[in-house]
C-alpha cells in the first residue's frame, strides 16, 4: 500500500519519459496529473488510518543493503510526521501539476512529456525522501530530488542561464549532500544502525551532549551540512534564488511542496538525536536566524517578482530552522505545511502575472495588474496576507507558535541569547510583511507601466551580481546560441497592447484552492491561548519521541528518558501580548509598504538613493556568489587546468599528439622528438614517484 | 646481510674509477690535433657514407623475432629431453601439447604470409 | 602423474584451458575460414567465454590450491574470474561494428583479448609470485599489442608505444620488488613469504621491497603518481579496448595486488615497516597516500577535460583510489567492499564505453563531448543508458555505484579511517560535476545535426541492456553480489593449504 504513494508518480515518469513524444498533450499531462492525484488519494487514505489507529504504517520490501549481521531494508513507514508531508507533497504537488497543464501549453509535445515526466518523477523521489524509514532510503530520495531540481531549473537548458543554474543547484547541493553521507556513515559506525528508529532509541540511551562534543554533535552538525544544501541556508543557499530560471511551476514545487523542505523534514525526522546535541541545535538556531534576517533584507530590494519569492522562501526557512533549533519540532513543520499553500499559492500566482505579461518579471514594468488579472490579483493578494502573518490567516499562526516558542524555549546550549533570537525574528517578521506588500503594490497598483517593450529583459542583465555558474568550464562554448527563451514562447500569443486575460481554468482553479488553503490551514493548529486545541502539534508530538513500540521490541535497551520537549507553560497572558506584539508588526510592515511603494513612491528612491552603499549591497545580495566564485570555483579551476599533472598533459602530451597532426615529413620527425620525451616524463614520474616513496620512508 | 655485497660495491668502484682514470690521463698527457678525417666514424677503413639511422624492411623484424621464438622453443626441448626418463608419459603429452601450440602459431604466421618475402 | 599433479587439477583449470583452446581455435578459423565469415569470429569468441564460465562451476565453494600449490581455486579467485569473463565477454560484443569501421582484422584481435583474459585468471588465481608474474606478463602483452592494432591510426601507435615502454618499466620495478622478497624468505610462494617473514627482517630491504611493489602494481591501476600513462593510453586504443583495459586489467592488478599485499604480507599492513612520526607503519601506510593522492588528482584533472575517453581515463583513475580505500581499511570487510566496488564498476564503466563506441561511425570518431550533442534526441535510450551510467559513477543512490561507495566508505570509518572516508565523500562530491557534464551535452539537440543518426547493433544494445540492468539492479538488490563479495573476500584471509591430497 505505501509503496504506491510514490509508485505511481514513478509510473507517470516511465510512461512520459519513453513514450511520451507520441502521446498527445492533453494525454501525457493528463496522465501526470492523474497519477499525481492518485497517488494523493493513497496518501490520504493512509494519513486517514494513520489518524484514527494512532500508529505508524511499516512496509518493508526487501532487504537492500546485507552486511553480515546488519540488514537494511529497503522500508518505508508512516507516522504523524510522515503524514502530513505527504499530504503536502501530493495535495500541493498535484495541484502544481494541475497548473503546469494551461502554463506548459505552448511547449512541443516532445517537451511537454518531458516536462511531466521530470515533475513525476520530482514528486516520486520527494515522497521516497519522506517515506523512507532509515537514512539510505531517504537518501535515494534526497539524491533524486537533487537530480530532478537539476533537470527542472535546467529544463530550458538552451538558456544558458537556465543550464547554469541547474548545474549549480546540483553542485552546490552535492557539497551538502557531503555532510548527509558522511553523518550517515558515522552513525552508521557507531550505531550500526540506519533505521530512523533505531537511531533515536540508540540516540536516547545515551546522555545528550550537553557540554561535549561527542559522536552525535559530530553526526548532527553534518546531516545539518546537508539540510543546509537541499533547504538552502547559509552558506548554501546561493543555488535557490538562481533556481527561477526554472518554469515559475517548477519553482512552486521546489519551494513549497518538495526540496527545500527536505532539510527541515530531515531535522524533524531526527528530533531525537538533534536533541541529544545542543550545541548543533544552537547552530541550527542560530543559522536559521540569520539566513532569515539576511534573505530578508535582500529580498527587499530585489526587482524580479521570482527572485523576491525566493529570497522570501529562504528566509521562511530560516523560521524553519529557528524553531527547529529550539527544539520546537512541531511548530517548524506547522509552519513548513502553512508555508506550502501560501507559497505555493504565491509562485502560481506570480507565474500568473508572468504568462499574462508575456514573460515579463520585472517589478519595475509592472503595476496596475489589479483590474485586468481580478482572479491572480485577489489570491495573490491572499497569499501575501497569509505570508505577512496577519491573523487569522494560516501564516499567523504558524508563524507565531514560532516566535512563540524562541521566546519561551529551554533549547539554546546555555546561552540565553532566546529574547536576541525572538527580536530577529520579529524584525524579520517585520521585513516579510514590508517585501511582500511591496511586491503586491508594484505589481498589481499604480499606474501600469507595462508599455516597455515585450521582449523581456532578463534581471540578469541589469543586475550587475549576475549569478556566478560554479566552474564554468569550457562546457557551453560549443553549445548553440539562445535561440529561444520562455518569454518568446509566451510573446508568440501576443497580446501586448490588446487586453491581458487572466489564468485560464487549468491554472485558476489551483490558485484558488491554495488561497483557500492559505486562509483555513492554520485552523488546525490555534493555540490554547486563544482557545484553540493546537491539534497538530498533539498530533505530531509522538514523532519526536522515541517509539515506544520500538523502544519495547528491544529489549535491555535502556531508555533514558528524554527531557519532555518543553510542555506549552499556561502562560497565557505572555503569549497574548506576544501574539498582538507580531500582528502588530504585520501590520507595521504592511503600513511601511503602503506608504513607500503606493502613496509615495519618490520616497522610496529618495531612501534608495541616500543608503545607496547598502542598497547595492543588498542588490548584489552581498556579493557572496562572487565571493565563493573568487574563493571556492576559481581555484579549483585552476588546479584543474594549470596544476602540474595537467600542465605536464597539455604541455608535453598534446604537444606531441598535435604535432603528429602537423605534416607528414615534420611531423614524423616531431613526433619522434616529442613522443622520446613524453616517455622519458612518464618514467621519470614513476621512477619519482618510488623515490618520493622512498625518501619520505628515509626522511620520516 | 648486505655486508656479503661490500667486496662487489669495492669492485664497482675500482672498476668506474679505473675507466675515468684512464680517459682523464690520456687526455691530459696527449696532443690533440684534430683534422674532419680523423674525426670520422671508424668503419673498417671504409670511408663512412650516409646516415646511421637507414630504414630496413620490416620484414627483418619479422623474420628475426620468429626466428627467435621458434629457436628459443627449441632450446626448451633440450632440458625436457634430458629428464623425459623421470617426466615418462605426462612428460611426453605435455611436450606434445607445447608443440601443437606452437604449431597452431607457425600455421597461423604462414597462413598470414609472414614467412613469404613478397606480398 | 609426477608427483604433485592429479587429474582433478585439470578438472579445475577447466577454464584456463577453455580460453586457451579457443583462443587457438579464433587464430586457426581467422586463417581457414573465407574473409566473408568473419563476423563468426566473434560469436565463436562469446562462446567459449560462456564455455569457460560453464567450466567455472565447479570451482564454486571450493578452497584448495593445484598444480604443484601454484594456483588457488578459492572464492577469490572464482569472483574475479567470473568478472573477467563478464568484461571479456561484454568488450568482445560490443566490438564488431568498431573493428569494421576502423578496419581492423578481428582475428588477432579475439585471439589477444582471449590471451588477455587468460592472463587475468592466473593474476586472480596465482598464490606464486612466479605464476602472478606469468599472468601479468601474459595479460600486459595482449594489451600492448591490442592498443596499436589500429594500425594506420598514429594515436594508436602511439599509445601502443607508450604503454609498451612504460609497462617494461614498471614490470621492472615489480620483478625486483619480488627478487627481494624471494631472496628474503627464499621462497616465491605466498604462504611461505606470509608465514616465514617477522618485523625486522632484511633491515631496510623488506621495506624496499613493498615499495617497489606497490610502485609496480600502481603503475597497472593507475594510481597517481603511476598513472601518467593512463590518459594518453586510454584516448589511443581503440574504444572497447579502453573499457577492457580499465575494467579487466585494473580488476586483475587489484586481484594481484590483494593477493600479494592481504595474504602475502598480512602482518605488515599496520607495521612492521618501520616508524613514522612515532607511529609504527606498514604497507596500509603507503595505499592510504596513494589513495588519497589518486582520488583527489583524478577527479580534478577531469573536471576540465574535454575528450570523453580521456575524461574516463581520469575518472578511472579516480576510481582505483575509491577502490584502494577499501584496501587501507584491511578488514574482510574493507576487502569485500573493494571487491563489490570493482564489480559494480566493471558494469556502469563498460556501459559507458558501449556508448561512446556506439558513437564511432562513418566519419565521426565520436569520443569528443561535442559528439554526445542530440544523444537524446536522436537515441533517447542510450541516452537515458547513459545518464544512469553517469550517476551511478558519481555514486547516486539507488544506482549501484553509489552501494560500491557506500560499502567502501562504511568499511573506511568502521575500520577508524574517518578522514579517508571524509575525503572520498568530497572527491564523489565533486566528480559530478564532470559527470553531469556529460549528461548536458546528451540533452542538447541541434535540429540541424538530427539527421547524423546511426543505428545501433544488435550486439551493442545487448552490452547496453546487460550493464544498465546490472548498473540498477545492483543498486536495488545487492544482496547477492555482497555475499559473494563476502565470502571470496573471507577465502582470501588465509591462502588455502594443499587440498585432495
Amino acid at each position: 500500500m505505501l509503496v504506491l504513494i510514490p509508485l505511481l508518480p514513478f509510473a507517470g515518469f516511465v510512461i512520459n519519459a519513453f513514450v511520451g513524444r507520441r502521446l498527445s498533450k492533453t494525454v501525457s499531462g493528463g496522465l501526470a496529473c492523474l497519477v499525481m492525484v492518485a497517488a494523493f488519494l493513497v496518501a490520504a487514505i493512509t494519513g486517514w488510518t494513520v489518524i484514527s489507529g494512532g500508529h505508524a504504517i511499516e512496509q518493508t520490501l526487501f532487504t537492500w543493503l546485507p552486511s553480515g549481521d546488519l540488514q537494511i531494508p529497503f522500508a518505508l513507514r508512516v507516522d504523524p510526521l510522515a503524514t502530513v508531508m505527504i499530504l503536502v507533497v501530493t495535495g500541493i504537488g498535484a495541484l502544481i501539476h494541475v497548473y503546469s497543464i494551461g502554463y506548459m501549453h505552448e511547449e512541443t509535445d516532445g517537451e511537454y512529456a518531458r516536462y511531466f515526466s521530470y515533475l513525476n518523477l520530482f514528486a516520486s523521489f520527494m515522497l521516497v525522501l519522506v517515506l523512507g524509514a532509515n537514512f539510505p532510503v531517504m537518501f535515494i530520495g534526497w539524491e533524486g530530488v537533487g537530480l530532478c531540481s537539476y533537470l527542472l531549473i535546467g529544463f530550458w537548458f538552451r538558456k544558458k542561464p537556465a543550464a547554469d543554474a541547474g548545474k549549480k543547484a546540483f553542485v552546490v547541493n552535492r557539497i551538502g549532500d557531503f555532510g548527509f553521507i558522511l553523518g550517515m556513515l558515522l552513525l552508521f559506525a557507531s550505531f550500526h544502525t540506519l533505521d530512523f528508529q533505531g537511531v533515536a532509541l540508540a540516540a536516547a540511551a545515551r546522555a545528550p551532549e550537553t557540554a561535549t562534543f561527542g559522536l552525535m554533535t559530530a553526526a548532527t552538525l553534518l546531516l545539518f551540512l546537508g539540510a543546509t544544501g537541499k533547504s538552502a541556508q547559509i552558506p548554501l543557499y546561493v543555488w535557490l534564488p538562481d533556481a527561477m530560471e526554472g518554469p515559475t511551476p517548477v519553482s512552486a514545487l521546489i519551494h513549497a511542496a518538495t526540496m527545500v523542505t527536505a532539510g527541515v523534514y530531515m531535522i524533524a525526522r531526527n528530533a531525537v538525536l538533534f536533541s541529544h546535541a545542543p550545541t548543533t541545535l544552537a547552530v541550527v538556531a542560530g543559522i536559521g536566524v540569520a539566513t532569515a534576517l539576511m534573505a530578508g533584507t535582500i529580498g527587499l530590494v530585489q526587482n524580479d517578482i521570482k527572485r523576491v519569492l525566493a529570497y522570501s522562501t529562504v528566509s521562511q526557512l530560516g523560521y524553519m530552522f529557528l524553531a527547529m533549533g529550539m527544539g520546537a519540532y512541531a511548530a517548524g513543520i506547522f509552519h513548513l505545511y502553512t508555508h506550502a499553500f501560501f507559497k505555493a499559492l504565491l509562485f502560481l500566482g506570480s507565474g500568473a502575472v508572468i504568462h499574462a505579461l508575456a514573460g515579463e518579471q520585472d517589478l519595475r514594468n509592472m503595476g496596475g495588474l489589479k483590474k485586468a488579472l481580478p482572479v491572480t490579483y485577489w489570491t495573490f493578494l491572499t497569499g501575501a496576507i497569509a505570508i505577512a502573518g496577519v491573523p487569522p490567516l494560516s501564516g499567523f499562526f504558524s508563524k507565531d507558535e514560532i516566535l512563540f516558542r524562541t521566546f519561551t524555549g529551554t533549547a539554546v546550549n546555555g546561552w540565553n541569547g532566546r529574547p536576541l533570537l525572538w527580536l530577529i525574528g520579529i524584525v524579520t517578521s517585520l521585513l516579510t510583511a514590508t517585501y511582500m506588500f511591496r511586491l503586491v503594490f508594484m505589481a498589481f497598483h499604480g499606474e501600469r507601466r507595462h508599455d516597455a517593450p515585450a521582449a523581456p529583459v532578463r534581471p540578469e542583465e541589469e543586475e550587475p551580481g549576475a549569478p556566478v555558474p560554479p566552474l564554468p568550464g569550457p562546457v557551453y562554448s560549443d553549445l548553440p546560441a539562445v535561440d529561444r527563451t520562455h518569454g518568446a514562447t509566451h510573446a508568440s500569443h501576443a497580446h501586448e497592447g490588446a487586453h491581458l486575460h487572466d489564468a485560464p481554468p487549468s491554472m485558476a482553479i489551483p490558485l484558488i484552492v491554495l488561497a483557500i488553503g492559505s486562509i483555513v490551514a492554520g485552523f488546525i493548529g490555534v493555540p490554547h491561548a486563544i482557545w484553540g486545541s493546537n491539534r497538530i502539534e498533539t498530533f505530531l508530538d509522538p514523532s519526536f519521541e522515541v517509539s515506544r513500540e520500538a523502544a519495547a521490541t528491544e529489549p535491555g535497551a535502556p531508555l533514558v528518558d528524554v527531557p519532555p520537549a518543553a510542555e506549552p507553560h499556561e502562560d497565557t497572558g505572555r503569549e497574548l501580548t506576544l501574539m498582538a506584539v507580531s500582528t502588530g508588526i504585520a501590520f507595521a510592515g504592511i503600513g511601511i509598504a503602503m506608504y513607500f511603494w503606493l502613496r509615495n513612491r519618490a520616497a522610496s528612491d529618495r531612501m534608495a538613493r541616500r543608503f545607496a552603499a547598502l542598497h547595492r549591497l543588498l542588490l548584489n545580495k552581498y556579493y557572496v556568489d562572487e565571493i565563493y566564485d573568487a574563493a571556492v570555483v576559481q581555484p579549483i579551476r585552476l588546479l584543474s587546468t594549470s596544476g602540474l599533472w595537467k600542465g605536464v598533459d597539455v604541455g608535453i602530451i598534446d604537444g606531441a599528439v598535435n604535432g603528429v597532426g602537423l605534416s607528414v615529413g615534420a611531423g614524423s620527425r616531431g613526433l619522434r622528438r616529442a613522443q622520446t620525451g613524453s616517455v622519458r616524463t612518464y618514467a621519470a614520474s614513476l621512477f619519482l614517484g618510488v623515490v618520493l616513496i622512498l625518501g619520505w620512508y628515509l626522511w620520516r | 646481510m648486505l655486508t656479503s655485497y661490500v667486496p662487489i660495491f669495492i669492485f664497482i668502484v675500482i672498476a668506474a674509477a679505473f675507466a675515468a682514470f684512464t680517459i682523464v690521463f690520456a687526455r691530459l698527457v696527449s696532443a690533440q690535433k684534430p683534422n674532419a678525417i680523423k674525426l670520422e666514424p671508424y668503419e673498417c677503413g671504409i670511408e663512412a657514407a650516409g646516415d646511421a639511422r637507414d630504414r630496413y624492411s620490416i620484414r627483418y623484424y619479422l623474420i628475426a623475432m620468429l626466428f627467435v621464438i621458434f629457436d628459443v622453443e627449441t632450446v626448451f626441448m633440450f632440458p625436457w629431453a634430458v629428464s623425459l626418463g623421470k617426466l615418462a608419459v605426462f612428460g611426453l603429452i605435455e611436450m606434445l601439447l607445447f608443440l601443437f601450440i606452437l604449431v597452431v602459431g607457425y600455421f597461423y604466421a604462414w597462413r598470414k604470409g609472414a614467412l613469404e618475402w613478397q606480398l | 602423474m609426477p608427483p604433485g599433479f592429479s587429474s582433478s587439477d585439470f578438472y579445475y583449470l577447466m577454464p584456463e584451458l577453455v580460453i586457451t583452446a579457443g583462443a587457438l581455435l579464433v587464430l586457426a578459423l581467422d586463417v581457414l575460414l573465407p574473409r566473408a565469415w568473419e563476423r563468426v569470429l566473434s560469436w565463436v569468441t562469446v562462446a567459449v567465454i560462456l564455455g569457460a564460465g560453464l567450466a567455472l562451476v565447479p570451482s564454486a565453494g571450493q578452497n584448495l590450491t593445484i598444480a604443484r600449490d601454484l594456483v588457488a581455486i578459492d572464492g577469490f579467485a572464482t569472483f574475479f574470474k567470473v568478472l573477467f569473463l563478464v568484461a571479456a565477454a561484454l568488450t568482445v560484443l560490443m566490438s564488431p561494428r568498431y573493428l569494421t569501421l576502423e578496419n581492423v582484422h578481428p582475428g588477432e584481435y579475439y585471439f589477444l583479448v582471449l590471451c588477455a583474459t587468460l592472463g587475468m585468471m592466473f593474476m586472480a588465481g596465482g598464490v606464486d609470485l612466479i605464476t602472478l608474474f606469468i599472468g601479468l606478463e601474459t595479460m600486459a602483452v595482449s594489451f600492448y599489442v591490442l592498443t596499436g592494432i589500429i594500425r594506420p591510426n598514429k594515436r594508436s601507435n602511439e599509445a601502443a608505444i607508450k604503454y609498451f615502454v612504460l609497462g617494461a618499466f614498471s614490470l621492472g620495478l615489480l620483478l625486483y620488488g619480488m627478487s627481494i622478497l624471494y631472496g628474503l624468505t627464499g621462497s616465491t610462494h605466498l604462504r611461505v613469504i606470509a608465514t616465514s617473514l617477522v618485523a625486522g627482517d632484511g633491515g631496510l630491504l623488506l621495506p624496499f621491497a613493498v615499495m617497489l611493489l606497490v610502485a609496480g602494481i600502481g603503475f597497472k591501476i593507475a594510481a597517481v603518481p603511476f598513472h601518467m600513462w593512463a590518459p594518453d593510453v586510454y584516448e589511443g586504443a581503440p574504444t572497447p579496448i579502453t573499457a577492457f583495459l580499465s575494467v579487466g586489467s585494473k580488476a586483475a592488478s587489484f586481484a594481484m595486488l590483494l593477493r600479494i599485499f592481504v595474504a602475502g604480507l598480512p602482518a605488515f599492513r599496520a607495521d612492521g615497516l618501520g616508524t613514522a612520526w612515532g607511529q609504527p607503519f606498514g604497507w596500509g601506510a603507503f595505499f592510504y597516500v596513494l589513495a588519497v593522492v589518486t582520488m583527489t588528482v583524478g577527479n580534478l584533472a577531469a573536471l576540465t577535460q574535454g575528450n570523453i575517453k580521456r575524461l574516463l581515463a581520469y575518472s578511472s583513475i579516480a576510481h582505483a583510489g575509491y577502490i584502494l580505500i577499501g584496501i587501507v581499511a584491511g578488514s574482510t570487510r574493507g576487502v569485500s567492499a573493494a571487491l563489490v566496488y570493482l564489480m559494480i564498476y566493471a558494469f556502469m564503466q563498460l556501459g559507458a564505453f558501449a556508448v561512446v563506441v556506439m558513437l564511432r561511425r562513418k566519419d565521426i570518431i565520436g569520443d569528443e563531448l561535442k559528439d554526445l550533442t542530440g544523444l537524446y534526441a536522436t537515441h533517447p535510450g542510450a541516452a537515458i543508458a547513459m545518464l544512469v551510467f553517469m550517476l551511478s559513477l558519481g555514486g547516486i543512490p539507488p544506482t549501484a555505484g553509489f552501494m560500491g561507495k557506500f560499502w567502501v566508505f562504511g568499511a573506511a570509518i568502521d575500520a577508524g579511517y574517518v578522514w579517508l572516508a571524509v575525503i572520498g565523500v568530497l572527491n564523489s562530491a565533486v566528480s559530478l560535476y564532470y559527470y553531469i557534464r556529460i549528461v548536458v551535452f546528451m540533452w542538447i539537440s541541434e535540429e540541424e545535426e538530427k539527421s547524423a543518426a546511426f543505428g545501433i547493433s544488435p550486439a551493442v544494445a545487448t552490452v547496453l541492456a546487460v550493464t544498465l540492468a546490472m548498473t540498477v539492479l545492483l543498486g536495488i538488490y545487492p544482496r547477492l553480489l555482497f555475499d559473494f563479495a563476502q565470502a571470496s573476500a573471507a577465502s582470501l584471509g588465509s591462502v588455502p593449504s594443499l587440498g585432495l591430497r
